[in-house]
């Protein structure tokens, strides 16, 4: 198998349901003559797996016969949610968790606070009611806020847009 | 790679990656490029993301002290992702700050190895919260201000340093959501809640002078430019929480200078203990 396929299988230690693919954290792979460079993006700044991230790319490209590995951060272009790829949307929601919607495109001038937010379209992943309410802005993950439906009175995990 | 067992996650090391808090943990900019742009004077480059480091790793850990101590388990959470945040964004702008230095010293040096004359936040970040309706206003202050400081250093002529506000940005913009909206819950509430919120605002203010006297390095956004951002949301705030503004300003703290409360000292103590008790220590 390819370095790039063997990258692109290894899965995210918090959010096992999808790969680093899938979460567009895994940003290149190039083969070179003695090694491997891995390119990889964080999350969030403070994001405690990246250490796991890196040892797990390592150890999955060893155990598929690569075994030297460089893999290298890049900060800019900061990661977004809408390199989340279909397959990976996919995956959330058949896990429960409701994927992001698009990243509002953002006006010039400094960037608006928009108080008493909590209904917003955000479907239940459970009943598909169109929009819920928020609980909290912030959840298990960085990446996430927690929600609940008025319907069905699950509450869920909803991935955040950056 | 996932497991079924958290103990086999653990073990299964193949090299020295670890869940567990201590010292001795990747660069957390590994195999960004580390050069100095030309043009971009070596020491004012340390000497500003010391500022912006140390003032979002004292923020940082008095946040966590929140940690099992907050009204409800949402906000625990909230608050405790909020301190993971900003300790990110510290670790990354201690690293760069050692890079700029050229001294060899890492992101573990400069949290774990200096006094606190050395440390170079405003006064803001030390202060210890008395109670739930401060934690929230000094929150709100300080992710307005580091957000409109932010979001004009993403045009920063050093790179890594523009590449960490764009990051930045956008979790500051989530920090001062949440901070917003418990202030106008608060201040918009009962008669204690409303209280207890005025307290806070007018027990903050005498530190806010600092955050807009210039920095001395060049590198920070026009004080100016910041100040105005910072005083509309500020009023946005306020008035939708029935607050009032407090007047008069107060000469700005010497923070930056290294001239700190005792808080820090106390931070200090707490956080540098165990990392020079045992030098190098991983565990």
């Amino acid at each position: 198998m390819s370095a790039a396929a063997v990258a692109a299988g290894v899965t995210d230690p918090e959010l096992p349901m999808v790969t680093l693919a899938d979460l567009g954290i895994l940003r290149d792979v190039r083969e070179e003559a003695d090694r491997v460079v891995v390119t990889v993006t964080p999350t969030y700044s403070g994001c405690p797996a990246m250490d796991e991230i890196r040892a797990d790319l390592r150890r999955a490209l060893r155990r598929a016969g690569y075994p030297h590995v460089e893999v290298r951060t890049a900060l800019s272009p900061a990661w977004t949610t809408d390199w989340i790829t279909e397959a990976g949307r996919g995956k959330l929601a058949a896990a429960g968790i409701a994927p992001p919607g698009a990243v509002p495109r953002r006006g010039a001038g400094p960037v608006p606070l928009v108080l008493g937010r909590t209904r917003r379209d955000v479907p239940c992943p459970r009943c598909g009611r169109p929009d819920t309410e928020l609980i909290s802005a912030f959840s298990a993950t960085a990446c996430k806020e927690l929600r609940r439906c008025p319907d069905c009175r699950e509450p869920f995990e909803h991935v955040k847009e950056i | 790679m996932a497991f079924d067992d958290a103990y086999d996650a653990l073990t299964d090391h193949e090299d020295d990656a670890r869940w567990a808090y201590g010292t001795g943990f990747a660069d957390p900019m590994a195999g960004v490029a580390q050069e100095i742009p030309d043009g971009v004077d070596p020491a004012a480059l340390t000497a500003y993301c010391l500022m912006l480091g140390d003032d979002a790793l004292i923020l940082s850990h008095r946040l966590q002290e929140w940690v099992t101590r907050a009204p409800e388990l949402e906000d625990e959470v909230a608050v405790a992702n909020i301190a993971l945040d900003l300790l990110g964004q510290a670790r990354l702008l201690l690293t760069r700050a050692g890079q700029a230095e050229g001294k060899d010293r890492g992101e573990d040096d400069l949290a774990y190895q200096r006094d606190a004359a050395d440390f170079r936040n405003v006064l803001l970040a030390e202060r210890a919260d008395a109670d739930f309706a401060q934690l929230v206003v000094r929150l709100l202050v300080f992710a307005t201000w580091r957000l409109a400081v932010f979001d004009r250093l993403t045009a920063a002529p050093d790179p890594v340093l523009a590449a960490i506000a764009a990051k930045g940005v956008k979790e500051l913009a989530y920090h001062r959501e949440y901070a917003a909206g418990w202030v106008v819950r608060l201040g918009d509430g009962t008669e204690l809640s409303h209280r207890r919120a005025q307290d806070a605002v007018d027990a903050i203010w005498p530190l806010l002078g600092e955050l807009f006297a210039p920095d001395g390095t060049g590198l920070g956004p026009d004080p100016a430019a910041v100040r105005a951002e910072f005083d509309q949301v500020l009023d946005q705030v306020l008035t939708a929480a029935t607050l009032s503004r407090p007047a008069g300003a107060t000469a700005p703290g010497r923070g930056r200078d290294g001239e700190h409360t005792p808080a820090l000292t106390e931070i200090l103590a707490e956080l540098q203990g165990l990392a020079r008790a045992i030098p190098d220590g991983v565990w």
